[in-house]
């Protein structure tokens, strides 16, 4: 489980996050959604300590973070996967040494049993056959599944994916949201996402934090979400006319 | 202000950089790669530079002695002076901060616009320790090696040009060469090399890991790593100078 305690971030002048307030549950997919700007990616950052609050703290099972000394956050640090919205391979390494890197770095398994660990990631994201391949000479899609792989490669407690459909199409979209949802399962993990992809609320939310002008403006579950009266939130949520003729066909 | 907080920052990362590697084993491949990247592969244009960097000197020397007075082995003697005590270790420096620090800082800055430092750091991995001393180990242990070879070519060079122009005799130029020579100037122009090579990879590090932005900023903090370089290059020259040799 991780706890976020009366965070808030400011970047110069700017506040960026206000006072925000969350419990994000384990073996669920705890989502993060809001307009782009709204300070979602700023959260995740601060959360999992690429940014430095300027107040409150973040408790990752009851261990405050941001006041553990910089060894202790590299272990909690080696608990954490993340998909990034770019997948952020390493372009010199092929798909299967990226999958290697968090194994060759901390593992404590021989050279065979990383490989093996690999292979079984790479296979659990339908990606076979393309361990030789670079980042480059395969498609958004897969980079995306690649990136999952090597988050989950060290068996991580917690996983943060960051906008995991941008530039993928709806088919594919669904696929990794899917998996997301399932590997959360099937590793009993904390899992936070940020998005403002609708379809992924649909496929995935589990536990929904709506982020707007840099706070916590409401928490719910996917359900709730749909028949709340809260205006900035329907505002968000039925801004596409597909949403729109849903919210209809619910009311009909 | 902004001086103090870049180099209170600068001296972070070095800090931060020289921290205990997680696996030698890994470190030590990624060093072995950075020796062939920056510094084999920096040999052809320090061989090209050397070789006519010593002819030129010769040509020069040569045609401003006016003086009946002084001896023609002034010219070999000049040629290998200023190769070694100035020419190999500062202006080679200067060529492979614009080509080395080039390299690392767009090579590091393309990684921090593209998340892959934050990736790094996520897992757990001390990104400045990762990135960026396997290249200052590599640049501080091959330069030297880059700047003898660079020595022995520059009077190689100034040996050519000079027997082939027929300004000098070749028998004249060796005896020139070998005039009055002092052992410590080498050793001052490793010095020099090593101290040299250790701000190249450092402040152009430096430069590609706080790039922010996109593509663009990565441009600029590529000519910020030369410009940044040469600078410091140039004081630390100076100072070195005034402390080695005086």
């Amino acid at each position: 489980m991780i706890e976020v305690r009366g965070l808030s971030k400011r970047f110069g002048r700017t506040q960026v996050l206000t006072d925000i307030n969350a419990v994000f549950q384990k073996g669920k997919v705890n989502q993060v959604i809001g307009k782009s700007g709204s300070g979602k990616s700023v959260l995740c950052k601060c959360i999992v300590g690429l940014f430095e609050p300027e107040e409150g703290e973040v408790l990752y099972d009851g261990r405050s973070f941001h006041n553990l000394e910089l060894e202790q956050k590299r272990q909690v640090r080696q608990e954490i996967g993340m998909l990034f919205q770019s997948s952020a391979l390493f372009d010199s390494l092929t798909v299967l040494e990226n999958v290697l890197f968090p194994l060759r770095m901390f593992g404590t398994m021989d050279e065979a049993g990383m490989l093996d660990r690999a292979h079984l990631c790479l296979k659990r994201v339908n990606i076979e056959g393309k361990d030789r391949l670079f980042p480059s000479e395969i498609s958004g899609g897969m980079q995306k599944r690649v990136g999952i792989a090597r988050a989950i490669a060290m068996n991580p407690r917690y996983l943060f994916v960051d906008e995991p459909n941008s530039g993928l199409d709806p088919q594919t979209s669904i696929l990794i949201d899917n998996l997301i949802d399932e590997l959360t399962a099937e590793y009993d993990m904390t899992t936070i996402m940020i998005t403002h992809d609708m379809n992924s609320v649909m496929e995935a939310g589990d536990n929904i934090l709506f982020i707007h002008e840099g706070r916590a403006w409401w928490k719910g579950s996917r359900e709730e979400l749909l028949r709340s009266d809260n205006k900035e939130l329907n505002d968000f949520i039925f801004a596409s006319g597909l949403m729109r003729k849903v919210k209809d066909a619910m009311k009909r | 202000m902004d001086l103090l907080f870049h180099i209170g920052r600068y001296f972070q990362l070095i800090r931060e950089t020289f921290t205990r590697p997680e696996r030698f084993g890994l470190y030590w491949k990624r060093t072995l790669e950075e020796v062939d990247l920056l510094g084999v592969k920096s040999l052809g244009i320090v061989a090209l530079l050397s070789v006519f960097m010593g002819a030129v000197i010769t040509i020069q020397t040569k045609t401003n002695i006016d003086s009946p007075l002084i001896p023609l082995y002034v010219v070999g003697f000049t040629a290998r002076q200023s190769t070694i005590l100035e020419f190999s270790p500062t202006i080679i420096s200067l060529i492979l901060a614009g080509k080395v620090g080039s390299t690392i800082a767009a090579q590091i800055g393309s990684m921090r616009v593209r998340e892959q430092i934050d990736a790094l750091d996520i897992m757990g991995v001390n990104s400045a320790g990762y990135l960026i001393l396997p290249k200052v180990i590599a640049c501080v242990v091959i330069n030297p090696f880059l700047v003898v070879i660079s020595m022995f070519l520059s009077i190689f060079g100034g040996y050519l040009a000079g027997t082939l122009s027929g300004l000098v005799s070749g028998e004249v130029y060796l005896q020139g060469i070998q005039t009055d020579f002092t052992p410590y100037h080498v050793t001052y122009a490793l010095i020099k090399t090593v101290v040299f090579a250790f701000i190249i990879t450092t402040v152009s590090a430096y430069q590609g890991y706080y790039t922010q932005g996109g593509t663009r900023e990565v441009g600029i903090s590529s000519t910020r790593a030369v410009v940044y370089s040469d600078v410091v290059i140039l004081i630390m020259n100076y100072l070195l100078t005034q402390l080695l040799l005086i």
